[in-house]
């Protein structure tokens, strides 16, 4: 009963070829599988949000979804948020400018929330964007600089997105 | 907090779901959004040998936007009802339901239809499906059958759906144009299970209730649809007064189960004085939409 099944998985773009059962999670195919270990696992039961990816760009407990699944989606971790040259996404440079995290455990968790949720809705005012973030635990940092480093990660998101204005 | 091992089978299409859990009726578990039953069996509380995968069947997903009701399909996702899917009072309502429902990632990826097969007695969607006469259709292999929500919920995370069976669609009766909604609900934290919550719509003549509809949840082992007090409320004055005796009508009538987040009493108070703030909200709502 415990057969194997031969999968691929597309994640950040890059395709991995992985031999999984049925039971492993996406979250620890994506650590032990195919070596992206910046989706943490904390609670294994969906409620702690620290394993949040997207899957064809939603927002996902990745612990909640079995690898077998998601063939043919399309995955997006932590380790796809900055630029190949180093370049920090602009959640990311937010979270380090407005002291979003301390010990860092639950961070990918947030930026994956909030990049999932800013996508679908880039102008979130403060009160949605309390409700999302109560969405993920976070046990030291404290909420308030994280809705901070949000908001100003989504004033930063907004103004890449609009062209340039003219000299 | 890894599950047990069991075997997975993706079905093509409808006809191949109902032959596989034809086939698999004694040991096999759909698998729609996931949201409750992987943390079941993460938790091994679930040990299901088989998982049938019917996530990917896309003709179960989407809203059917009919003049006289809304047809939902079993597998449409939680976050499809963030915006209105249909204009009127139905789809303003079930806007003012989702976010109630755990938090934004689950509701990305739960589906409507296996909320109401998980039958969690404070489940957002069975109250719903409850106080609004929703029909469930029901699927087997060359077989199918409509069940009302009332035959439906049989208790506590139990359901009349057979193991041969799949819940396809739920059909939603509109309601009239000019119909006041109240949604209310209480969490110890936003996303928790609701310790109780109350569903309302209220239709008005002038001030004057013309019909009512009245629902709670989270105080039985199953939503309520509170007929006694709708035939109460009917005829009389949309005031405050006339909510506060709707309310110790529902305090009187409903027996909560204490647990550590909530002694009976309270929850029998809790509900009573959810239904006062959903039947305002319903009224406000109705004056609003009759002025407009």
């Amino acid at each position: 009963m415990s057969d194997r099944h031969d999968i691929t998985l597309r994640v950040n773009g890059a395709t991995h070829h992985v031999n999984v059962e049925p039971r492993y999670s996406l979250a620890d195919t994506l650590r032990d599988a195919c070596g992206l270990t910046g989706t943490h696992l904390g609670c294994e039961h969906g409620v702690c949000g620290a394993c949040t990816v997207l899957i064809d760009g939603r927002a996902t407990r990745s612990c909640l979804v079995f690898a077998v699944q998601v063939e043919g989606s399309e995955i997006e971790t932590v380790e796809g948020l900055a630029e190949p040259d180093g370049t920090l996404h602009p959640l990311q440079q937010a979270f380090w400018e407005h002291h979003g995290l301390q010990c860092g455990f639950c961070t990918p968790g947030f930026l994956m929330l909030a990049l999932g949720a800013l996508r679908e809705n880039p102008d979130m005012d403060d009160e949605e964007l309390r409700d999302l973030i109560a969405s993920n635990l976070c046990r030291c940092t404290g909420y308030q600089n994280i809705l901070t480093a949000v908001r100003a990660a989504a004033d930063m998101m907004r103004a890449k997105a609009q062209p340039a204005p003219n000299p | 907090m890894k599950p047990a091992a069991f075997a997975y089978l993706k079905p093509e299409n409808l006809a191949e779901a109902l032959q596989f859990v034809a086939d698999n009726a004694d040991d096999g578990k759909l698998l729609a959004g996931g949201q409750s039953l992987v943390p079941a069996m993460n938790f091994r509380l679930a040990r299901p040998e088989t998982l049938i995968d019917i996530s990917g069947l896309e003709a179960l997903d989407g809203v059917n936007d009919r003049p006289e009701a809304l047809s939902i399909g079993a597998l449409t996702r939680h976050a499809t009802f963030h915006k209105p899917v249909s204009d009127g009072a139905l789809g303003r309502l079930l806007v003012k339901v989702v976010g109630h429902i755990a938090h934004y990632p689950i509701r990305q990826r739960g589906t409507f239809g296996g909320s109401l097969c998980h039958a969690d007695p404070a489940a957002e969607w069975c109250l719903v499906a409850t106080a609004l006469d929703a029909t469930m259709r029901l699927e087997s292999s060359g077989d199918a059958r409509d069940v009302p929500a009332e035959a439906f919920f049989r208790g506590s995370f139990t359901t009349a759906l057979e193991p041969n069976e799949i819940l396809t669609r739920i059909t939603i009766p509109k309601l009239p144009d000019a119909t006041g909604t109240g949604f209310v609900e209480f969490a110890r934290r936003k996303g928790d299970f609701a310790l109780a919550m109350a569903l309302t719509t209220l239709h008005l003549e002038g001030n004057t209730i013309r019909s009512a509809r009245v629902g709670l949840g989270g105080v039985a082992d199953r939503a309520l649809r509170m007929t006694e007090i709708e035939a109460a409320l009917v005829g009389k004055p949309a005031t405050p007064e006339t909510f506060v005796t709707a309310g110790q009508m529902a305090r009187d009538q409903i027996s909560p189960r204490g647990d550590i987040h909530g002694s009976a009493e309270y929850r029998r108070d809790l509900g009573g004085a959810l239904l006062e703030r959903a039947l305002a909200e319903a009224a406000e709502e109705a004056r609003g939409a009759v002025s407009t």
